[in-house]
């Protein structure tokens, strides 16, 4: 690689992602690489914080304490999201549109905390993307059947269907790109400043991290899951 | 011909600056939307939670384009596909 010449101003600049253990499975060379580690934090705090809610929960009281009471805001505003986007069909997508709203916004502001992003490494993303995707087909094939599916493509015309097709797979390609290349150049512009101007990036990088770590990664959290709402209610018709 | 690896390097560092021209398409759409929006506002203050959401909405659709060229950029720079 010769990276060298580009970055020769500052060896320190640094946002590549790094392995960290090799391991071989069926004749291919793995990697566990930072984005792995971060992710298992991720999912930990997550894990922690459902099982401290679960407690909360059952012991709930009827004027509720402090945790209970920022368990309920956070339910409540996940489930007026849901139900303002889909209508009657939202309490059955909740889990999941809660879970992945939670994931995603944990992992956009853990580059706050000195972690390296998990979405700004394009597998965590495309993983997520294809994720979506299933479950819009899913809910496609199950509620229009294959006769309205195939009406679909053949929109205008019967030969329109393979520029349909092609919409309907970039979808999760451009679901995908979008929230990864929001949380990369986030990502690259922190390390560059804090790589490039060394004691001068002291104090004012707070209000980089405010905007690129908080606000485009909530702005990009919202998207995805509203986008992945709209295209699954689509999905499903009236 | 025979380039060497500086010259490709050089050549993809401007390429990567041209890619990123396709910033201007996002901003100046994202500027009109957001017009828009204040001008809903305006016409409508009830509505202002509803329009701020659709507008947020339709600006991150807007700038995947700009997204897309700061993808190029960053695969010129740093995978470097060009270099042999």
């Amino acid at each position: 690689m010769g990276t060298g010449i580009l970055l020769s101003a500052s060896a320190d600049v640094d946002f590549m992602i790094h392995g960290i253990f090799q391991y071989e499975i069926f004749g291919q060379k793995v990697w566990i690489t930072t984005t792995h580690v971060c992710l298992l934090i991720v999912m930990g705090i997550i894990m922690i914080f459902c099982l401290l809610a679960n407690r909360a929960v059952k012991r709930a009281t009827e004027v509720p304490g402090a945790f209970q009471n920022v368990v309920e805001l956070i339910v409540e505003m996940l489930d007026n999201m849901i139900k303002g986007v889909m209508g009657k069909n939202g309490p059955a997508f909740a889990n999941y549109i809660g879970i992945l709203f939670m994931f995603i916004l944990l992992s956009n502001i853990s580059g706050l905390f000195g972690l390296r992003p998990p979405t700004a490494d394009y597998g965590v993303t495309l993983a997520l993307g294809l994720i979506s995707f299933t479950l819009i087909h899913f809910n496609k094939f199950k509620h229009q059947k294959v006769s309205g599916v195939i009406k679909g493509l053949c929109d205008p015309w019967p030969f329109w269907a393979p520029i349909n097709m092609i919409g309907d797979i970039a979808v999760p390609i451009s679901l995908s790109l979008r929230l990864f290349a929001n949380v990369l150049s986030g990502t690259v512009m922190m390390a560059l400043v804090y790589g490039l101007l060394g004691w001068i990036a002291t104090v004012w990088p707070a209000a980089l991290h405010v905007y690129f770590d908080l606000f485009s990664g909530a702005i990009q959290t919202y998207v995805f899951t509203m986008l992945t709402m709209t295209y699954i209610s689509d999905a499903i018709g009236d | 011909m025979e380039f060497n690896e500086n010259f490709i390097l050089g050549c993809s560092a401007i390429g990567a600056g041209l890619a990123l021209i396709a910033g201007i398409g996002p901003g100046v759409g994202q500027g009109i939307a957001a017009g828009h929006a204040a001008a809903a506002v305006g016409r409508n203050p009830g509505a202002k939670s509803e329009i701020t959401s659709t507008m947020l909405l339709g600006q991150a659709v807007a700038e995947t384009t700009g997204l897309y060229g700061l993808l190029i950029g960053m695969i010129l720079l740093f995978v470097q596909p060009l270099v042999p």
